[in-house]
């Protein structure tokens, strides 16, 4: 099954998050590899959005979002680091 | 919600389309929004679409023949029409002008989209970072941009790569992109690879084996 990547959580996850999730840097449960959010595969052809480790495979996240809820799964996730701007408004324009 | 300004037709089956979105915060050259179109009866579909310009809400839609929502937006969608967008999103897959290191760009397809956004911020911003496009298409009449990256512009290399048919003299037989596509640059430098999946897989693969660090290597695919 064709996958794309992590990249494509930017705008579901952005409805939960107040930063950018996919520049985070996530660790696998089961390997242990560590990456940006951006880079994990991302299966979108069904109700929710899987998302497995580039390395072994293993689930990561998994999201699914409802009409009037969202839910999202990150057991297979040790931990996310996220970069947040030192104070200068960074980028944007 | 956005409305379309303008369009441009691309190629036989791409348009590029202009939005007005009132209260639009700026976005960085890579990112991208979600398109999201809702029927009379409530049904919706929604579509991610890289921006291709840095300055203006502008998408560039290759119409998918059995898609849902490309046709639409390709033949149907009028100027003045409202659309449904959220955005800017994504950090990971995006370029910030400065006086960074050199950049090499390889996109497959469509996937030319965000990658002509940061070709066009380095326009933009008199940048002086040097950039080469390797852009892949199946025939030169699949080329989006054309007129545009065919003007001489310094700083910039672009390096086309034909699959299925090439114009008459073309040095290069058509075939898949290969690592002599990639030219003689030095490995140290930031690379962006976009297009389908099997094509990035394989371009970041060629990356690796000339030895180009995978921290800078970032990949964007669309399936």
């Amino acid at each position: 099954m064709d996958h794309v990547d992590g990249n494509a959580l930017a705008g579901p996850l952005s409805e939960l998050f107040a930063v950018d999730i996919t520049a985070a840097t996530g660790r696998c449960v089961n390997c242990g590899l560590t990456g940006p959010v951006a880079e994990l595969r991302v299966y979108d052809r069904a109700p929710g959005l899987v998302a497995r480790c580039p390395g072994c495979g293993h689930v990561l996240l998994r999201y699914v979002r409802t009409p009037d809820s969202a839910w999202i799964d990150l057991t297979g996730t040790v931990s996310l680091r996220v970069r947040l701007p030192d104070g200068d408004e960074e980028g944007r324009g | 919600m956005a409305r379309l300004a303008e369009t441009r037709r691309e190629t036989g089956t791409a348009r590029t389309l202009v939005f007005d979105v009132p209260g639009w915060p700026g976005h960085l050259a890579g990112q991208h929004v979600d398109v999201r179109l809702t029927a009379p009866d409530g049904y919706a579909a929604q579509r991610s679409y890289s921006l291709s310009a840095p300055d203006r809400v502008e998408l560039t839609v290759q119409r998918i023949p059995d898609g849902e929502v490309s046709p639409y937006l390709t033949d149907v969608l009028g100027v003045g029409d409202p659309v449904e967008i959220r955005g800017p999103v994504g950090g990971w897959f995006v370029w910030r002008p400065g006086a960074g290191p050199d950049v090499l760009l390889i996109a497959g397809g469509s996937g030319i989209a965000p990658l002509m956004a940061m070709v066009r911020a380095r326009r933009l911003a008199g940048s002086g970072t040097r950039f080469r496009l390797v852009y892949s298409t199946r025939t030169p009449g699949d080329v989006f941009y054309a007129d545009e990256l065919r003007r001489p512009e310094p700083g910039l290399d672009v390096t086309h790569v034909y699959t299925r048919a090439a114009p008459d003299g073309w040095p290069r037989p058509p075939g898949r992109l290969t690592v002599d596509d990639l030219g003689d640059g030095p490995p140290d430098r930031d690379c962006f690879v976009c297009g389908p999946t099997g094509f990035v897989e394989s371009a970041a693969d060629m990356l690796l084996a000339r030895g180009h660090d995978p921290r800078r290597i970032k990949t964007e695919r669309f399936g």
